[in-house]
């Protein structure tokens, strides 16, 4: 019905959530990736949702082995195509359990070999796929249904885990955050971490409407405030120096809690000083690290 | 030596699963309003949005989901979201 085809490289009729995070992750990924791209999935929400027997949303060579073992299919890939001097680049997909948790024997293996491929994780901050169970990724006092907020917690106990830090200890020449609200800056960086040789990781902030609790069309609006709160950054590292942040004008977490049902247990029955005062407190710790501070001039 | 573990797909089989049997609000695109800024294709999930020849957003509704995402980010409010008929 359309003059110009509507979709790119990742197909429409995924199963996907309407106002899916993870599913514009991917379509914007192979709009920067291009055709000649070879995509290797872990199990998760994309592959479930992208790939349900006989049916693919993917027009590119796409494989799924296991939860765990996407990085090293990955370097099994990479040798394979350096022995026959084939150019395809190969890109290893992920949601944050599989990353954080699962995969990350695999994924610091294949690092640390300093294979010639592209890591992307898209970053939901919980097992979404499963039922919302909490992973290494899941922010402080979130709500899942392995942490649940109830008389005698607030939810997940543990902040996040750093991994693109932890990546870039083992020597990558290129890791970087982006988030899906910010969809040109993420193709930019995914074509970098492409062309960049050796093992690169872009890490991915994809709202998920259904795990996290508010309504589809919000997805992108949640996105950003997760950035101008400071309890996302966007940044980029190179050979382990952070090169490139973006700097906000920043805004009270509250704005960013108080969006979500998983955070909601922290206003209801009344808010909770403490523990919005302590999620503020990592926000400010980012905004230092990273120095994102805008000061406006009075 | 061949190995008979494993299934495949052909590429982008997942149009045989017309998704727009979920919607609930479908996006009306107004084209008085629109300045073919193209934020809505960049955005929507589902990559349904085409073009006609003037270079205007078309949705393909045998797919859109009706998520809003588009309506909620069209910088010239040219998308409103009305509940579906069916």
């Amino acid at each position: 019905m359309n003059d110009k085809a509507a979709c790119g490289l990742f197909d429409s009729g995924h199963r996907a959530c309407g106002g899916c995070g993870a599913a514009m992750a991917a379509r914007l990924m192979l709009d920067a990736a291009g055709k000649d791209t070879i995509i290797v999935s872990s199990t998760g929400c994309m592959e479930v949702f992208s790939t349900p027997y006989p049916e693919t949303a993917w027009k590119v060579p796409w494989i799924h082995s296991l939860f765990e073992n996407n990085s090293a299919v990955a370097s099994g890939i990479v040798a394979s195509l350096a022995k026959q001097g084939r150019k395809e680049k190969v890109v290893a997909i992920g949601g944050d359990g599989a990353t954080f948790d699962i995969g990350i024997l695999c994924l610091s293996g294949a690092f640390e070999r300093g294979h010639d491929f592209t890591y992307i994780c898209y970053d939901n901050e919980a097992y979404m796929n499963t039922g919302i169970q909490r992973s290494g990724a899941t922010p402080y006092d979130a709500s899942t249904t392995t942490s649940p907020a109830g008389s005698c917690s607030f939810g997940n106990k543990r902040p996040k885990k750093d991994l693109p830090l932890i990546l870039a200890a083992h020597g990558a020449p290129y890791v970087a955050t982006a988030s899906i609200a910010y969809p040109p800056d993420f193709k930019k960086k995914v074509e970098k971490a492409i062309n960049t040789p050796g093992p690169c990781y872009i890490q991915v902030h994809a709202p998920c409407c259904t795990g996290w609790g508010f309504e589809g069309e919000k997805t992108i609006a949640i996105g950003k405030l997760a950035i101008e709160t400071g309890l996302w950054v966007n940044y980029e590292m190179e050979n382990g120096v952070v090169t490139k942040v973006k700097k906000v004008v920043r805004k009270p977490v509250e704005d960013y809690l108080i969006e979500q049902k998983r955070f909601r247990h922290l206003f209801k029955p009344k808010k909770n000083e403490t523990e919005i005062a302590k999620i503020q407190a990592l926000a400010d710790r980012n905004a230092e690290k990273f120095g994102i501070d805008i000061t406006l001039k009075k | 030596m061949a190995l008979g573990t494993g299934c495949t797909a052909r590429p982008g089989k997942s149009r045989n699963n017309r998704t727009g049997s979920w919607r609930v609000f479908r996006p009306a695109f107004i084209h008085e309003r629109c300045t073919s800024c193209g934020m809505c294709r960049i955005v929507c999930p589902e990559g349904c949005i085409g073009e006609n020849e003037e270079g205007l957003p078309v949705p393909d509704y045998d797919y859109c989901k009706g998520c809003g995402l588009c309506a909620e980010e069209c910088p010239s409010e040219a998308i409103e979201m009305k509940k579906e008929e069916k």
